[in-house]
């Protein structure tokens, strides 16, 4: 079993997830440099946080144009798990491999801080080891992460179940309070139909050691097993 | 290259009439209603890009264009629209 972590200039947050992958969970990893033009060897991909090109133009719209994301695209059509972390979610959206979009912060403001997620849908190759409707403790950090798309677009986002994680409160509910970016329906992290491409605003490799959480928590970690496990019974 | 002229075009990306824009919101309300000059009803803020192309003629200018907005997301469909204007250069 293989990952690959995709490298793009102004990626920040490679070395994070490597870490947690190659030295926590012990898996083999490679950073790859986003114009490497072959992740055959691969079984999943996952494109960090970061800002890439600068955020110039939109947050993740020239990364998607980078010679790696013809790879990533065929490795999603063949169902291996691809994954967006915060600029990741970005360019998955801006390559077409996700639906709607990621427009600045209601209140135009740079947000870092813990939020609480629930899990809407655990049946995704990185939520599938989670309990549905459970609470995952995990970090954001961005200004252009309110997450937008058509209502009819919407409603087949509800339909197909892609709705994988949404901002709560302490008691687990939905709250316009509790929003930090203004996304609609307080929307975290989608997937695709099939459930193997994901993308979230907040950062699971930034949560995935206790020692690195206020709340001595390592939420992050079952996104990074979902993953391993959904590849254990491919 | 001979028979090519040389055009200006800008491109204005803003977003669809129905999604909000924050910044556009904060200029009206902050900067401008609360100076006085209630005159103004509606701020929208966009991007501009401004560029020097070649082509046959102005027709031709603009479908360049149009078809790099569309191909490369200048725009993101979902959210904005984009404008685009062809003068010559002068």
């Amino acid at each position: 079993m293989k990952i690959a972590v995709a490298v793009f200039p102004g990626s920040n947050c490679e070395r994070d997830t490597f870490n947690i992958l190659k030295h926590n969970l012990r898996i083999d990893t490679d950073l790859i440099w986003h114009k490497e033009s072959n992740l055959d060897n691969y079984d999943a991909v996952i494109l960090p946080g970061g800002f890439t090109y600068g955020d110039y133009l939109r947050g993740g719209v020239i990364a998607a144009f980078s010679p790696i994301m013809k790879q990533v695209k065929k490795m999603a059509e063949k169902g291996k798990p691809v994954l967006g972390i915060c600029n990741g979610f970005q360019t998955l959206v801006e390559a077409g491999l996700l639906p709607g979009a990621l427009m600045s912060n209601i209140s135009l403001k740079f947000i870092c801080k813990w939020t609480k997620l629930r899990v809407e849908n655990n049946r995704t190759a990185f939520t599938n080891i989670c309990m549905k409707n459970s609470i995952l403790n995990m970090p954001v950090a961005h200004q252009q992460g309110r997450f937008f798309i058509k209502n009819e677009n919407l409603k087949h986002l509800i339909d197909h179940n892609q709705i994988v994680l949404t901002y709560v409160n302490n008691k687990g509910e939905t709250s316009n309070d509790i929003n930090p970016n203004g996304s609609i329906m307080n929307i975290a992290g989608i997937s695709n139909e099939e459930g193997n491409v994901m993308g979230l605003m907040p950062h699971p490799e930034r949560a995935s050691e206790p020692a690195l959480s206020p709340l001595r928590s390592a939420d992050g970690l079952l996104i990074f097993k979902s993953m391993l496990n959904y590849l254990k019974k491919a | 290259m001979t028979d090519l002229n040389r055009y200006t075009v800008n491109i204005i990306i803003e977003n669809k009439p129905l999604i909000r824009d924050p910044e556009g919101e904060t200029i009206l309300r902050d900067l401008i209603i609360k100076n006085g000059i209630t005159e103004v009803t509606k701020v929208k803020t966009g991007k501009l890009l401004k560029l020097e192309v070649n082509a046959k003629d102005k027709e031709n200018a603009k479908k360049i264009m149009e078809n790099m907005c569309n191909d490369l997301r200048i725009f993101n469909p979902v959210v904005s629209i984009c404008k685009i204007t062809v003068s010559s250069d002068s």
